[in-house]
């Protein structure tokens, strides 16, 4: 990422206190986000994506406790005052989660919902707002959007709801999105819509967008940069393209070949991952992924391998026995 | 290639320890229930004067060591009327709600796994019966069938019905969607087996903590009523009519009507903290994260 | 077993039908829905969300009544059965949910709950039954010993559907509908279950009927396709062909929508936008027609009947893609 990021995370840990101990969600992660560029991060639940993103936004759990620096446009995150905070939270930096049921307020007109927004953030006044929402409304592709200011988020469908949700986050032209599984929760043929929307939208107001997901399909074509989350740390950070063309974590590789491939015939058994993620309040001594990985061998299971780039400078990965060039994957 | 899953890790998941602490409170509250108890159950045994001896000449006297609490407004033994009044509360105050929980329960979780005409009926018939004034209900019986414990415990877990058939129903409705209800249905379990295997178990965790509160409740009623004088016939006592019967010298001997009223207090409050941290420990989720 | 017309079906749906009212507004959520399931094969079902495949599953189960329609099962007309008759039928079928924790009672421990289906079929020892839950815990991957004393909240999601995989096999059931059940699980662990059912369905000989909205995970494991649209079926046909040939524009349209984790490829944005109309007001005539780019009036006014647009391929459709 050249010249000063929009967005950088550095060495970022959030523990939780659970009455099983302490639970590491988030380790000793650093990322990184130029404006108007996106970064995909994927992870199967449970990894800490969702609480990278918590933490990000300052919206962390009351017990939890975050250390190291969140920078966002030059100023750093957990340390400005909570009203600061506030007046960023809805202006530049925007969110869209999973469900969208529960992220619109049910009671109040999806009208009120943008205006109320533009009206606080922006100082407009109710004409104006309400002018921009009708134009917002149609951006994200809801057809007669002039009576979908007075109508409530349960009249409309869950792809309705997404789209009003995306709107009201691009509602006050934020620099950053992140969208926190924003299309798990909808059908397939939906999804392709929302995921084109997100990426129409990126492309023309030149914000930078965070997409968290599970699914390795969903960031490929639509990000500049991957970072693949394990066990609460990152284990691969690469530009898309060069993440795709060669893998160097096993578990990247694992992941995608774990998925059921459209060109492969019927009943082809599918290389599944072994075993299940470790418990994260029982962390590992070694590499967090090797008791279920193919590779490990000697160290692995001694010493936590670091976030390092070998051959390319900007392919990151995090494992002592990388897949090579040429081998078989 | 059916992956091995467990036995490896297995013993790093071992589910917490069931020793939370459970706090001073409840163990306080422990306490006073097993005292109430005990010297309710006892009362014949311990060496106390007759609850219902009147001695004129010794009226509203203070503590002593003959009287420890001292004696009422007829020179009966206060501390020997407080616990055989202890007895009428707990008699009443769990036999009534036992009246609504076999009956509510039953009717409830009924009504929402069969749905349809006989859920209308049961709520509908409910709804009726809610309507009715339970003090109107109240007279009216003990106007017609005479005042007793027994037809007072009838008349409060009648009234107690209607409640615990919500509780038992609004937790039946949720349960009966759940996927485990339906693959029990698919394995043709019989209607009675889904009920009481299936539901049951999982029904009897909210109508328990509902039981002690209505406990509470039922001996806080039990005390209004005896206070109008509706409750138990005198000479008997019970809290609610000692409170009613201290009202008459609340100026001269406060501590008549505050005693039972103390004592009615702790109990009351017990019965629903020992309700709340019960429901709180046998959630089986509660230790999973 | 690629022909509709399969000699020997286990299972032979006959234009079923099923409604239910909610809030006095009637969904059709089935409507004149054919198919024919062989003997040892695994049918795919997929749909949108609100589709009614689910539903479909449990009416062939008789979990939901059918309005009209039949339900063949290894001959005997399900919707006509009974009582104890009936119950003694659904031993031969058994169902797998979408959420396996949501599927265990929570009071119970997995021995219990595995072992339940044995007691309600009247297996009277508790040795034999404890010698059978051993032996169907053991073959879905699970340590007996281990597991049989816990209560269901002390296992993850991939854990919890072994279990549910173990409770659906302990009667040696004929037939399975399966039902979502990997798409609440996670990427490195709905492997490990696929390849459990496929495991598992030639040690037991088993018939599945696999429904799911990912038509990548419905295509690694059944034999045919059918694709289902707001309560009736699009197309019906061998997975292969299906895929590389799809004859109706729904098919299409899902294949095209899939996210393929592949950067070369862009998506495509040619995917016509709109969203499924409600069930309780379907389009007249195919149903699919306010979304579909070939729809004329012909679309609005006449229902398009499945028919044959290759070998073993039906679609119903009037301006199919073949």
């Amino acid at each position: 990422m050249s010249g000063a990021a929009l967005l950088s995370v550095e060495n970022a840990v959030v523990d939780l206190p659970t009455p099983r101990g302490n639970l590491r969600a988030v380790d000793h992660v650093d990322l990184a986000v130029g404006a108007g560029k996106t970064l995909g991060i994927v992870g199967e639940s449970g990894c800490g994506k969702t609480m990278l993103s918590r933490a990000i936004l300052q919206l962390l759990p009351k017990k939890a406790k975050l250390s190291g620096r969140v920078m966002f446009d030059g100023q750093d995150l957990p340390a400005l005052p909570a009203e600061k905070l506030r007046r960023l939270r809805g202006r530049s930096l925007a969110v869209v989660f999973q469900d969208p049921m529960t992220s619109l307020n049910p009671v109040l007109t999806i009208g009120t919902q943008l205006t109320e927004t533009m009206q606080e953030h922006l100082e407009l006044d109710l004409g104006k707002a309400r002018q921009r929402a009708i134009e917002l409304l149609a951006a994200v592709g809801i057809p007669a959007p002039e009576q979908r200011l007075s109508q409530y988020p349960h009249q409309l469908s869950g792809g309705m709801r997404q789209r009003v949700a995306i709107a009201v986050a691009l509602s006050c032209e934020p620099k950053l999105l992140i969208a926190d599984e924003p299309t798990t929760a909808l059908d397939v043929t939906i999804q392709a819509q929302i995921l084109d929307l997100l990426a129409r939208e990126q492309q023309r107001r030149h914000m930078a967008m965070i997409i968290i997901t599970h699914d390795l399909g969903v960031v490929a074509g639509r990000t500049d940069e991957v970072a693949v989350m394990y066990a609460g740390r990152v284990v691969e950070r690469a530009p898309t393209p060069s993440l795709f063309k060669q893998m160097r974590m096993p578990y990247t590789e694992a992941l995608l070949a774990a998925l059921p491939k459209l060109d492969a015939a019927p009943h082809t058994p599918l290389p599944a991952i072994s075993g299940r993620p470790p418990d994260p309040t029982r962390p590992l001594k070694g590499c967090s992924f090797s008791p279920r990985c193919r590779y490990s061998a000697g160290r692995c299971g001694t010493e936590k391998p670091h976030l390092s780039a070998a051959e390319a400078p900007d392919h990151l990965y995090a494992c002592f026995h990388p897949i090579t060039a040429g081998a078989d994957a | 290639m059916a992956t091995l899953e467990l036995s490896l890790d297995e013993t790093a998941t071992a589910p917490p320890k069931r020793g939370r602490r459970l706090g001073t409170l409840f163990w306080v509250a422990i306490g006073w229930m097993l005292l109430v108890f005990a010297v309710a159950i006892c009362a014949d045994l311990l060496p106390l004067p007759s609850p219902t001896d009147m001695d004129m000449l010794e009226r509203r006297a203070p503590f002593s060591a003959e009287h420890w609490l001292g004696t009422d407004g007829l020179g009966r033994d206060e501390l020997s009327r407080l616990i055989y009044g202890a007895r009428i509360s707990l008699i009443v105050g769990l036999c009534a709600p036992v009246i609504g929980l076999v009956f509510g329960g039953a009717l409830g979780m009924l009504a929402g796994y069969f749905r349809g005409r006989f859920e209308s009926i049961v709520v509908g018939s409910m709804d009726v019966l809610l309507a009715f004034p339970p003090l109107i209900l109240a007279l009216a019986v003990t106007a017609y069938l005479g005042q007793s414990i027994f037809n007072l415990t009838c008349i409060l877990g009648v009234l107690g019905i209607p409640a615990f058939m919500r509780v038992a129903r609004a937790a039946t409705l949720s349960l009966a969607r759940r996927e485990f209800v339906i693959a029990a249905q698919a394995l043709g379990a019989t209607h009675a087996r889904i009920l009481l295997r299936e539901l049951l178990p999982n029904v009897l965790l909210p109508l328990l903590a509902f039981f002690l509160l209505a406990v509470a409740v039922t001996i806080v009623v039990e005390g209004a009523l005896s206070f109008l004088g509706l409750g138990v016939p005198p000479p008997i006592s019970s809290w609610g009519s000692m409170i009613g019967e201290g009202r008459e010298s609340l100026d001269v001997a406060p501590r008549l009507a505050f005693l039972p009223a103390i004592a009615m207090f702790l109990t009351v409050l017990s019965f629903n903290l020992i309700g709340d941290t019960m429901r709180a420990l046998t959630d089986p989720r509660q230790g999973a994260l | 077993m690629m022909l509709q017309a399969a000699s020997d079906p286990l299972l032979k749906v006959e234009n079923l039908v099923v409604e239910y009212s909610v809030g006095g507004k009637t969904i059709h959520a089935v409507s004149d829905v054919s198919l024919d399931i062989a003997r040892g094969e695994t049918l795919g079902l997929v749909g949108e969300s609100g589709c009614g495949k689910s539903t479909l599953g449990r009416a062939v189960l008789q979990l939901r009544q059918a309005v009209s329609g039949k339900v063949l099962f290894d001959g005997h007309d399900l919707t006509a059965l009974r009582g104890e008759t009936l119950r003694q039928m659904r031993r031969r079928a058994q169902l797998i949910f979408q959420d396996p924790i949501a599927s265990l009672n929570p009071r119970r421990r997995i021995g219990d709950i595995v072992a339940e289906p044995l007691v309600i079929a009247g297996v009277r020892d508790p040795e034999e039954r404890r010698r059978r839950v051993n032996e169907v815990l053991s073959a879905v991957g699970l340590d007996p010993a281990l597991v049989s004393g816990r209560l269901p909240h002390e296992f993850s999601g991939g854990q919890c559907q072994r279990i549910c995989i173990a409770r659906a096999l302990v009667l040696n059931p004929e037939f399975v509908i399966c039902d979502e059940p990997v798409s609440a699980l996670d990427v490195s662990i709905r492997a490990q279950i696929l390849n459990l059912l496929e495991e598992m369905k030639a040690r037991y000989g088993l018939t599945l009927l696999f429904i799911a909205h990912d038509l990548a995970v419905v295509k690694a494991v059944s034999d045919r396709v059918a694709v289902m649209y707001l309560g009736r079926l699009c197309e019906v046909g061998p997975s292969e062909q299906l895929f590389a040939r799809p004859a109706h524009p729904y098919t299409a349209l899902l294949i095209e929508a899939i996210p393929v984790p592949d950067p070369d490829v862009r998506p495509t944005q040619s995917v016509p936008v709109g969203e499924p109309p409600s069930p309780i007001a379907p389009p007249s005539g195919c149903r699919f027609r306010t979304r579909c780019p070939r729809a004329d009036a012909r679309c609005a006014a006449e229902v398009p009947e499945l028919r044959l647009v290759a070998p073993g391929q039906l679609a119903a459709c009037h301006h199919s893609l073949i």
